[in-house]
Protein backbone atom coordinates (compact mmCIF):
# COMPACT_ATOMS: atom_id res chain seq x y z
CA UNK A 1 0.00 0.00 0.00
CA UNK A 2 1.31 3.41 -0.72
CA UNK A 3 2.08 6.00 2.10
CA UNK A 4 -0.27 8.50 0.69
CA UNK A 5 -3.19 5.90 1.00
CA UNK A 6 -2.41 5.62 4.58
CA UNK A 7 -2.23 8.99 5.83
CA UNK A 8 -5.66 9.22 3.90
CA UNK A 9 -7.28 6.68 5.88
CA UNK A 10 -5.30 8.30 8.92
CA UNK A 11 -7.26 11.65 8.12
CA UNK A 12 -10.33 9.80 7.93
CA UNK A 13 -10.15 8.50 10.86
CA UNK A 14 -9.25 10.68 13.00
CA UNK A 15 -12.24 12.91 10.89
CA UNK A 16 -14.92 10.31 11.94
CA UNK A 17 -13.74 10.47 15.38
CA UNK A 18 -13.58 13.99 15.75
CA UNK A 19 -17.61 13.85 14.44
CA UNK A 20 -18.49 11.38 16.51
CA UNK A 21 -17.26 12.58 19.66
CA UNK A 22 -19.11 15.97 18.78
CA UNK A 23 -22.32 14.44 18.15
CA UNK A 24 -21.98 11.72 21.36
CA UNK A 25 -20.35 14.72 23.36
CA UNK A 26 -19.90 12.49 26.49
CA UNK A 27 -17.26 12.41 28.48
CA UNK A 28 -16.80 8.67 27.21
CA UNK A 29 -16.07 9.42 24.10
CA UNK A 30 -13.57 12.72 24.15
CA UNK A 31 -12.23 13.94 20.83
CA UNK A 32 -8.73 13.42 18.90
CA UNK A 33 -7.08 16.33 20.31
CA UNK A 34 -8.12 16.07 23.40
CA UNK A 35 -6.82 12.44 23.63
CA UNK A 36 -3.28 13.58 21.65
CA UNK A 37 -2.79 15.86 24.46
CA UNK A 38 -3.48 13.56 27.06
CA UNK A 39 -1.53 11.05 24.89
CA UNK A 40 1.72 13.35 24.86
CA UNK A 41 0.84 13.68 28.74
CA UNK A 42 0.97 10.17 29.52
CA UNK A 43 3.72 9.31 27.27
CA UNK A 44 5.99 11.58 30.05
CA UNK A 45 4.44 9.48 33.18
CA UNK A 46 4.09 5.12 33.19
CA UNK A 47 2.53 4.72 29.92
CA UNK A 48 5.98 3.87 28.19
CA UNK A 49 6.71 1.60 30.82
CA UNK A 50 3.33 -0.04 29.92
CA UNK A 51 3.88 0.00 26.43
CA UNK A 52 7.17 -1.67 26.84
CA UNK A 53 6.17 -4.37 28.70
CA UNK A 54 3.35 -5.46 26.74
CA UNK A 55 6.12 -4.88 23.41
CA UNK A 56 8.10 -7.52 25.41
CA UNK A 57 5.05 -9.97 25.41
CA UNK A 58 4.08 -10.05 22.44
CA UNK A 59 7.58 -9.78 20.98
CA UNK A 60 8.44 -12.63 23.08
CA UNK A 61 5.35 -14.80 22.09
CA UNK A 62 6.24 -14.57 18.44
CA UNK A 63 9.12 -15.16 18.42
CA UNK A 64 8.48 -18.12 20.48
CA UNK A 65 6.04 -19.39 18.24
CA UNK A 66 8.43 -18.97 15.13
CA UNK A 67 10.97 -20.93 17.09
CA UNK A 68 8.96 -23.89 17.48
CA UNK A 69 5.99 -23.75 14.90
CA UNK A 70 8.21 -23.33 11.42
CA UNK A 71 10.16 -26.31 12.46
CA UNK A 72 7.13 -28.80 13.64
CA UNK A 73 5.62 -27.56 10.21
CA UNK A 74 8.34 -27.78 7.99
CA UNK A 75 8.77 -31.71 9.43
CA UNK A 76 4.98 -32.04 8.79
CA UNK A 77 4.99 -30.68 5.38
CA UNK A 78 8.23 -33.06 4.90
CA UNK A 79 6.58 -36.36 5.87
CA UNK A 80 3.22 -37.28 4.85
CA UNK A 81 3.37 -40.24 7.28
CA UNK A 82 4.27 -37.71 10.28
CA UNK A 83 1.46 -35.34 9.03
CA UNK A 84 -1.23 -38.26 8.87
CA UNK A 85 -0.51 -39.19 12.30
CA UNK A 86 -0.56 -35.45 13.75
CA UNK A 87 -2.72 -33.76 11.45
CA UNK A 88 -5.96 -35.00 13.56
CA UNK A 89 -4.51 -33.91 16.47
CA UNK A 90 -4.11 -30.16 14.77
CA UNK A 91 -6.97 -30.70 12.95
CA UNK A 92 -9.32 -30.18 16.23
CA UNK A 93 -6.97 -27.73 18.02
CA UNK A 94 -6.82 -25.27 15.87
CA UNK A 95 -10.50 -24.14 16.03
CA UNK A 96 -10.68 -23.84 19.16
CA UNK A 97 -10.63 -20.36 19.98
CA UNK A 98 -7.47 -20.36 22.67
CA UNK A 99 -8.50 -16.84 24.43
CA UNK A 100 -10.84 -18.71 26.34
CA UNK A 101 -8.22 -20.78 27.81
CA UNK A 102 -6.59 -17.74 29.41
CA UNK A 103 -8.20 -18.44 33.17
CA UNK A 104 -6.81 -22.01 32.59
CA UNK A 105 -3.26 -20.91 31.71
CA UNK A 106 -3.60 -18.16 34.69
CA UNK A 107 -4.25 -20.96 37.01
CA UNK A 108 -2.05 -22.75 35.82
CA UNK A 109 1.21 -20.61 35.37
CA UNK A 110 0.85 -17.82 37.79
CA UNK A 111 1.59 -14.47 38.02
CA UNK A 112 4.16 -12.50 35.74
CA UNK A 113 4.56 -12.47 32.13
CA UNK A 114 5.15 -16.35 31.04
CA UNK A 115 1.29 -17.12 31.29
CA UNK A 116 0.84 -14.11 28.86
CA UNK A 117 2.90 -15.13 26.55
CA UNK A 118 1.75 -18.58 26.52
CA UNK A 119 -1.86 -17.35 26.05
CA UNK A 120 -0.27 -15.29 22.75
CA UNK A 121 2.28 -17.94 21.60
CA UNK A 122 -0.69 -20.93 21.45
CA UNK A 123 -2.59 -18.75 19.10
CA UNK A 124 0.25 -17.85 16.97
CA UNK A 125 1.52 -21.26 17.35
CA UNK A 126 -1.25 -23.27 15.41
CA UNK A 127 -1.43 -20.64 12.56
CA UNK A 128 2.06 -20.70 11.88
CA UNK A 129 2.34 -24.60 12.01
CA UNK A 130 -0.66 -25.46 9.73
CA UNK A 131 0.84 -22.25 6.87
CA UNK A 132 4.28 -23.52 7.44
CA UNK A 133 2.83 -27.49 7.21
CA UNK A 134 0.47 -26.68 4.10
CA UNK A 135 3.15 -24.71 2.45
CA UNK A 136 6.03 -27.18 2.59
CA UNK A 137 3.61 -29.97 1.71
CA UNK A 138 2.35 -28.41 -1.53
CA UNK A 139 5.35 -27.86 -3.16
CA UNK A 140 5.50 -29.23 -6.37
CA UNK A 141 7.25 -32.79 -6.85
CA UNK A 142 8.28 -31.87 -10.10
CA UNK A 143 10.11 -29.10 -8.39
CA UNK A 144 11.59 -30.98 -5.71
CA UNK A 145 12.83 -33.67 -8.13
CA UNK A 146 14.56 -30.80 -10.48
CA UNK A 147 16.33 -29.63 -8.29
CA UNK A 148 17.50 -32.59 -6.64
CA UNK A 149 18.80 -33.30 -10.43
CA UNK A 150 21.13 -30.13 -9.81
CA UNK A 151 22.55 -32.82 -7.29
CA UNK A 152 20.75 -31.66 -3.68
CA UNK A 153 20.20 -33.79 -1.21
CA UNK A 154 18.41 -33.37 1.75
CA UNK A 155 20.32 -30.94 3.10
CA UNK A 156 20.78 -28.53 -0.01
CA UNK A 157 16.75 -29.06 -0.86
CA UNK A 158 16.01 -27.85 3.07
CA UNK A 159 18.09 -24.54 2.23
CA UNK A 160 16.91 -23.71 -1.24
CA UNK A 161 13.66 -24.93 -1.62
CA UNK A 162 11.79 -25.75 2.23
CA UNK A 163 13.53 -22.79 3.93
CA UNK A 164 12.47 -19.92 1.41
CA UNK A 165 9.34 -21.70 1.00
CA UNK A 166 8.61 -21.68 4.71
CA UNK A 167 9.67 -18.43 5.35
CA UNK A 168 6.80 -16.89 3.29
CA UNK A 169 4.48 -19.05 5.25
CA UNK A 170 5.93 -17.92 8.18
CA UNK A 171 5.70 -14.10 6.92
CA UNK A 172 1.64 -14.79 5.39
CA UNK A 173 0.85 -16.13 9.21
CA UNK A 174 2.12 -13.65 11.00
CA UNK A 175 0.70 -10.78 9.33
CA UNK A 176 -2.80 -12.50 9.83
CA UNK A 177 -2.22 -13.24 12.76
CA UNK A 178 -0.41 -10.21 14.51
CA UNK A 179 -3.90 -8.19 14.85
CA UNK A 180 -5.63 -11.38 16.88
CA UNK A 181 -2.10 -11.14 19.01
CA UNK A 182 -2.71 -7.97 20.27
CA UNK A 183 -6.03 -8.15 20.76
CA UNK A 184 -5.82 -11.30 23.41
CA UNK A 185 -2.50 -9.35 25.14
CA UNK A 186 -5.37 -7.03 26.10
CA UNK A 187 -7.36 -9.50 27.40
CA UNK A 188 -4.66 -11.70 29.40
CA UNK A 189 -3.47 -8.30 30.86
CA UNK A 190 -6.68 -7.71 32.65
CA UNK A 191 -5.85 -10.30 35.11
CA UNK A 192 -3.30 -10.87 37.60
CA UNK A 193 -0.60 -8.12 36.50
CA UNK A 194 0.08 -4.40 37.19
CA UNK A 195 1.65 -3.89 33.89
CA UNK A 196 1.07 -3.72 30.52
CA UNK A 197 -1.26 -1.57 28.06
CA UNK A 198 -4.27 -4.06 28.92
CA UNK A 199 -3.95 -3.20 32.69
CA UNK A 200 -3.30 0.68 32.40
CA UNK A 201 -6.75 0.85 29.78
CA UNK A 202 -8.38 -0.90 32.11
CA UNK A 203 -7.28 0.75 35.29
CA UNK A 204 -7.71 4.06 33.41
CA UNK A 205 -11.19 3.71 32.09
CA UNK A 206 -13.02 1.36 35.11
CA UNK A 207 -11.25 2.64 38.09
CA UNK A 208 -9.89 5.68 37.88
CA UNK A 209 -12.25 6.85 35.09
CA UNK A 210 -9.75 8.84 33.39
CA UNK A 211 -11.27 8.77 29.66
CA UNK A 212 -8.28 10.94 27.92
CA UNK A 213 -6.03 8.60 29.76
CA UNK A 214 -7.61 5.54 28.89
CA UNK A 215 -7.83 6.63 25.30
CA UNK A 216 -3.73 7.47 25.23
CA UNK A 217 -3.79 3.92 26.16
CA UNK A 218 -6.43 2.79 23.50
CA UNK A 219 -3.80 4.67 21.11
CA UNK A 220 -0.83 2.81 22.76
CA UNK A 221 -2.09 -0.05 21.63
CA UNK A 222 -3.23 0.58 18.36
CA UNK A 223 0.64 1.88 17.46
CA UNK A 224 1.72 -1.62 18.99
CA UNK A 225 -0.59 -3.92 16.49
CA UNK A 226 0.09 -1.28 13.68
CA UNK A 227 3.99 -1.12 14.28
CA UNK A 228 3.58 -5.03 14.61
CA UNK A 229 1.69 -5.00 11.33
CA UNK A 230 3.79 -2.52 9.36
CA UNK A 231 6.96 -4.72 10.64
CA UNK A 232 5.88 -7.99 9.29
CA UNK A 233 4.88 -6.07 6.14
CA UNK A 234 8.13 -4.23 5.61
CA UNK A 235 10.30 -7.88 6.66
CA UNK A 236 7.64 -9.43 4.28
CA UNK A 237 8.26 -7.03 0.91
CA UNK A 238 12.08 -7.27 1.96
CA UNK A 239 12.64 -11.19 2.57
CA UNK A 240 10.05 -12.74 -0.43
CA UNK A 241 10.31 -9.95 -3.04
CA UNK A 242 8.99 -12.36 -5.31
CA UNK A 243 5.44 -12.56 -4.20
CA UNK A 244 4.88 -8.30 -5.01
CA UNK A 245 6.03 -8.71 -8.67
CA UNK A 246 3.54 -7.87 -10.84
CA UNK B 1 27.29 -43.97 -23.70
CA UNK B 2 23.66 -44.91 -22.14
CA UNK B 3 23.12 -48.84 -21.33
CA UNK B 4 20.30 -50.36 -20.32
CA UNK B 5 20.42 -53.89 -19.62
CA UNK B 6 16.94 -55.96 -18.77
CA UNK B 7 15.44 -53.01 -16.85
CA UNK B 8 12.33 -53.61 -14.99
CA UNK B 9 10.49 -50.76 -13.19
CA UNK B 10 7.21 -51.10 -11.39
CA UNK B 11 6.09 -48.29 -8.85
CA UNK B 12 4.84 -49.92 -5.15
CA UNK B 13 1.35 -51.74 -5.21
CA UNK B 14 0.87 -51.15 -9.23
CA UNK B 15 1.81 -53.03 -12.20
CA UNK B 16 4.93 -53.01 -13.79
CA UNK B 17 6.32 -49.79 -16.27
CA UNK B 18 9.19 -51.77 -18.15
CA UNK B 19 10.29 -55.09 -18.42
CA UNK B 20 13.41 -56.48 -19.35
CA UNK B 21 14.35 -53.68 -21.23
CA UNK B 22 17.40 -53.18 -23.45
CA UNK B 23 18.70 -49.82 -25.19
CA UNK B 24 21.36 -48.28 -25.88
CA UNK B 25 22.37 -44.77 -26.58
CA UNK B 26 25.66 -43.57 -28.30
CA UNK B 27 27.45 -40.24 -27.37
CA UNK B 28 26.59 -37.44 -29.46
CA UNK B 29 22.89 -39.21 -30.36
CA UNK B 30 19.70 -37.16 -30.35
CA UNK B 31 16.84 -39.47 -29.87
CA UNK B 32 13.38 -38.91 -29.26
CA UNK B 33 10.82 -41.07 -26.86
CA UNK B 34 7.62 -40.87 -27.98
CA UNK B 35 3.90 -42.21 -26.76
CA UNK B 36 0.95 -41.73 -25.11
CA UNK B 37 -0.08 -40.26 -21.80
CA UNK B 38 0.90 -42.90 -18.90
CA UNK B 39 3.34 -45.12 -21.06
CA UNK B 40 6.13 -44.67 -18.47
CA UNK B 41 7.89 -41.75 -20.45
CA UNK B 42 8.61 -39.63 -18.23
CA UNK B 43 9.40 -42.55 -15.43
CA UNK B 44 12.02 -43.50 -18.20
CA UNK B 45 13.75 -39.88 -17.77
CA UNK B 46 13.44 -40.28 -14.17
CA UNK B 47 15.54 -43.67 -14.42
CA UNK B 48 17.86 -41.86 -16.52
CA UNK B 49 18.20 -39.05 -14.34
CA UNK B 50 18.86 -41.44 -11.21
CA UNK B 51 16.10 -40.19 -9.38
CA UNK B 52 14.27 -43.58 -9.40
CA UNK B 53 15.79 -47.04 -9.61
CA UNK B 54 15.18 -50.05 -11.54
CA UNK B 55 13.76 -52.95 -10.07
CA UNK B 56 15.98 -55.02 -11.71
CA UNK B 57 18.40 -54.63 -14.19
CA UNK B 58 21.37 -52.15 -14.77
CA UNK B 59 21.50 -48.30 -16.25
CA UNK B 60 25.08 -47.88 -17.27
CA UNK B 61 26.18 -44.52 -18.06
CA UNK B 62 29.82 -43.94 -19.41
CA UNK B 63 30.24 -47.57 -18.16
CA UNK B 64 29.16 -46.27 -14.62
CA UNK B 65 26.44 -48.06 -12.85
CA UNK B 66 23.57 -45.48 -12.39
CA UNK B 67 22.91 -45.21 -8.30
CA UNK B 68 21.38 -41.87 -7.66
CA UNK B 69 21.65 -38.35 -10.38
CA UNK B 70 24.97 -37.97 -12.00
CA UNK B 71 26.83 -34.58 -11.82
CA UNK B 72 26.64 -34.17 -15.97
CA UNK B 73 23.31 -35.29 -16.93
CA UNK B 74 20.71 -32.41 -16.83
CA UNK B 75 17.51 -32.87 -16.12
CA UNK B 76 14.88 -30.32 -18.05
CA UNK B 77 10.93 -30.94 -17.28
CA UNK B 78 7.73 -30.25 -18.14
CA UNK B 79 6.81 -26.80 -16.36
CA UNK B 80 10.68 -25.94 -15.77
CA UNK B 81 11.02 -26.82 -11.92
CA UNK B 82 11.86 -23.12 -11.50
CA UNK B 83 11.93 -21.50 -7.67
CA UNK B 84 9.07 -19.04 -7.94
CA UNK B 85 11.34 -16.95 -5.28
CA UNK B 86 14.64 -17.06 -7.04
CA UNK B 87 15.40 -14.48 -9.51
CA UNK B 88 16.17 -16.01 -13.23
CA UNK B 89 20.24 -15.58 -12.02
CA UNK B 90 19.21 -16.82 -9.25
CA UNK B 91 17.43 -20.03 -10.78
CA UNK B 92 20.46 -20.81 -13.30
CA UNK B 93 23.65 -20.81 -10.52
CA UNK B 94 21.41 -23.07 -8.22
CA UNK B 95 22.98 -25.49 -9.31
CA UNK B 96 26.39 -24.47 -8.96
CA UNK B 97 25.43 -22.71 -5.55
CA UNK B 98 24.54 -26.39 -4.22
CA UNK B 99 27.52 -27.77 -5.54
CA UNK B 100 29.42 -25.30 -3.94
CA UNK B 101 27.02 -25.57 -0.81
CA UNK B 102 28.32 -29.48 -0.06
CA UNK B 103 31.55 -28.47 -0.79
CA UNK B 104 33.99 -31.24 -2.66
CA UNK B 105 32.25 -34.01 -1.15
CA UNK B 106 33.09 -36.50 -4.07
CA UNK B 107 29.37 -37.14 -4.52
CA UNK B 108 28.41 -33.55 -5.55
CA UNK B 109 31.30 -32.13 -6.82
CA UNK B 110 31.47 -30.06 -9.38
CA UNK B 111 33.02 -31.26 -12.94
CA UNK B 112 35.35 -29.85 -14.54
CA UNK B 113 37.53 -29.08 -11.39
CA UNK B 114 38.87 -26.15 -13.10
CA UNK B 115 35.39 -24.21 -13.59
CA UNK B 116 35.64 -20.50 -14.62
CA UNK B 117 34.34 -17.91 -12.05
CA UNK B 118 30.51 -18.72 -12.44
CA UNK B 119 29.64 -15.04 -12.92
CA UNK B 120 31.03 -14.72 -16.41
CA UNK B 121 30.16 -18.62 -17.04
CA UNK B 122 26.83 -17.40 -16.33
CA UNK B 123 26.58 -13.99 -18.36
CA UNK B 124 27.88 -15.81 -21.32
CA UNK B 125 25.33 -18.16 -21.22
CA UNK B 126 22.14 -15.24 -20.44
CA UNK B 127 23.58 -13.78 -23.43
CA UNK B 128 23.35 -17.09 -26.19
CA UNK B 129 19.97 -17.63 -23.99
CA UNK B 130 18.91 -14.20 -25.50
CA UNK B 131 17.97 -13.87 -21.57
CA UNK B 132 19.91 -10.24 -20.97
CA UNK B 133 17.88 -7.75 -19.05
CA UNK B 134 15.96 -10.99 -17.66
CA UNK B 135 18.42 -11.91 -15.08
CA UNK B 136 16.86 -10.09 -12.11
CA UNK B 137 13.54 -10.75 -12.99
CA UNK B 138 11.11 -13.91 -11.39
CA UNK B 139 9.57 -16.76 -13.27
CA UNK B 140 6.74 -14.93 -13.01
CA UNK B 141 7.65 -12.34 -14.74
CA UNK B 142 9.19 -14.24 -17.81
CA UNK B 143 7.18 -15.57 -20.43
CA UNK B 144 6.55 -19.47 -21.10
CA UNK B 145 9.79 -19.18 -23.38
CA UNK B 146 12.23 -17.04 -21.04
CA UNK B 147 11.02 -19.86 -18.41
CA UNK B 148 12.05 -22.46 -20.69
CA UNK B 149 15.02 -20.84 -21.84
CA UNK B 150 15.95 -19.94 -17.88
CA UNK B 151 15.32 -23.88 -17.23
CA UNK B 152 17.76 -25.00 -19.93
CA UNK B 153 20.46 -22.23 -18.79
CA UNK B 154 20.55 -23.69 -15.61
CA UNK B 155 21.38 -27.10 -16.79
CA UNK B 156 23.78 -25.87 -19.43
CA UNK B 157 25.45 -23.89 -16.34
CA UNK B 158 26.66 -27.25 -14.72
CA UNK B 159 28.67 -28.00 -18.51
CA UNK B 160 26.31 -31.38 -18.73
CA UNK B 161 27.18 -33.84 -21.49
CA UNK B 162 23.63 -35.22 -21.26
CA UNK B 163 20.43 -33.66 -21.44
CA UNK B 164 17.00 -35.19 -20.76
CA UNK B 165 13.94 -33.38 -21.53
CA UNK B 166 10.44 -33.78 -19.97
CA UNK B 167 7.85 -32.23 -22.35
CA UNK B 168 9.83 -29.40 -22.30
CA UNK B 169 8.13 -27.13 -24.93
CA UNK B 170 4.65 -28.41 -25.33
CA UNK B 171 2.74 -25.63 -23.06
CA UNK B 172 4.42 -23.23 -25.38
CA UNK B 173 3.23 -21.60 -28.62
CA UNK B 174 4.25 -22.43 -32.26
CA UNK B 175 6.92 -19.60 -33.05
CA UNK B 176 8.54 -20.12 -29.38
CA UNK B 177 8.75 -23.77 -29.63
CA UNK B 178 9.79 -24.03 -33.18
CA UNK B 179 12.39 -21.59 -31.98
CA UNK B 180 13.53 -23.68 -29.15
CA UNK B 181 13.70 -26.83 -30.98
CA UNK B 182 16.11 -25.22 -33.41
CA UNK B 183 18.06 -23.85 -29.99
CA UNK B 184 18.22 -27.11 -28.94
CA UNK B 185 19.80 -28.51 -32.05
CA UNK B 186 22.39 -25.51 -32.28
CA UNK B 187 23.31 -26.00 -28.38
CA UNK B 188 23.30 -30.25 -28.71
CA UNK B 189 25.94 -28.98 -31.54
CA UNK B 190 28.04 -26.61 -29.69
CA UNK B 191 27.93 -28.17 -26.44
CA UNK B 192 28.44 -31.85 -27.29
CA UNK B 193 25.54 -32.79 -25.90
CA UNK B 194 23.52 -36.03 -26.28
CA UNK B 195 19.97 -35.35 -26.06
CA UNK B 196 16.91 -37.45 -24.94
CA UNK B 197 13.76 -36.21 -25.16
CA UNK B 198 10.38 -37.33 -24.11
CA UNK B 199 6.83 -36.13 -25.89
CA UNK B 200 3.67 -36.94 -26.62
CA UNK B 201 3.78 -34.69 -29.59
CA UNK B 202 4.42 -37.04 -32.93
CA UNK B 203 5.69 -33.63 -35.16
CA UNK B 204 8.40 -32.81 -31.99
CA UNK B 205 9.43 -36.32 -32.21
CA UNK B 206 10.66 -36.02 -35.60
CA UNK B 207 11.74 -32.69 -35.46
CA UNK B 208 14.39 -33.36 -32.31
CA UNK B 209 14.74 -37.25 -32.92
CA UNK B 210 17.55 -38.41 -34.82
CA UNK B 211 16.75 -41.53 -33.59
CA UNK B 212 13.21 -42.40 -32.05
CA UNK B 213 11.78 -45.09 -29.67
CA UNK B 214 7.80 -45.98 -29.39
CA UNK B 215 6.35 -46.57 -26.43
CA UNK B 216 3.09 -48.34 -25.67
CA UNK B 217 0.83 -49.09 -22.29
CA UNK B 218 2.64 -50.43 -19.77
CA UNK B 219 4.41 -52.98 -19.27
CA UNK B 220 6.63 -52.00 -22.27
CA UNK B 221 8.79 -55.03 -22.99
CA UNK B 222 9.60 -54.76 -26.59
CA UNK B 223 9.78 -50.67 -28.11
CA UNK B 224 9.80 -50.04 -31.81
CA UNK B 225 12.84 -48.31 -32.86
CA UNK B 226 12.66 -45.41 -35.89
CA UNK B 227 15.59 -43.82 -37.91
CA UNK B 228 15.14 -40.35 -38.93
CA UNK B 229 18.55 -38.99 -39.79
CA UNK B 230 17.67 -36.09 -41.03
CA UNK B 231 15.84 -34.79 -37.95
CA UNK B 232 17.90 -31.24 -36.69
CA UNK B 233 18.68 -30.27 -40.33
CA UNK B 234 17.75 -26.94 -41.70
CA UNK B 235 14.30 -26.42 -43.12
CA UNK B 236 13.60 -30.44 -42.22
CA UNK B 237 10.30 -29.24 -40.64
CA UNK B 238 9.36 -27.83 -44.70
CA UNK B 239 10.06 -31.29 -46.33
CA UNK B 240 8.07 -33.42 -47.55
CA UNK B 241 10.56 -35.99 -45.73
CA UNK B 242 8.78 -34.40 -42.31
CA UNK B 243 5.62 -35.50 -43.37
CA UNK B 244 6.13 -38.80 -44.19
CA UNK B 245 8.07 -39.35 -41.06
CA UNK B 246 5.36 -37.81 -38.72
CA UNK B 247 2.87 -40.12 -40.35
CA UNK B 248 4.67 -43.53 -39.99
CA UNK B 249 5.24 -42.13 -36.50
CA UNK B 250 1.63 -41.97 -36.02
CA UNK B 251 1.26 -45.28 -37.85
CA UNK B 252 3.26 -46.86 -35.30
CA UNK B 253 1.03 -45.36 -32.53
CA UNK B 254 -2.48 -45.92 -33.97
CA UNK B 255 -1.30 -49.53 -34.60
CA UNK B 256 0.13 -49.68 -30.63
CA UNK B 257 -3.02 -48.45 -28.88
Amino acid sequence: MRRRDVLFGAIAILVIWQMAALIVNEPILPGPIEVSRAFIEEMRGELPQHFLVSTWRVVASVLLAVALAAPAGLILGQSERLNRLFSPLVYLLYPIPKVVLVPVILLLFGIGDFPKIIIIFLILFFQILVLVRDSAASIEPKTLLSVRSLGAGRRALFRYVYLPASLSAILTALRQSVGTAVAVLYIAELFATQQGLGYYIYLNGNTLFDYPAMYAGVVAMSLLGLGLYFTVDRLEHRLTPWKFVE
Amino acid sequence: MIVLESVSFAYPEHDPVFVNLNWEVARGEAWAVLGPSGCGKTTLLYLLAGLRHPTSGVIRIDDQEQTGPRPRTGLILQDYGLLPWATAYKNVTLGLQIRRFYGPDGKHVMLPVHHPRYECLCSTIFLRLSLIQQEYKYPAQLSGGQRQRVAIARTLALNPDLLLMDEPFSSLDAPTRESLQNLTFELRAEEDLTTIIVTHAIEEAAILGEKIMILNQPPNYQPVFIKNPDAGQVDYRHRPAYYEMCTKLRQHLEVNQ
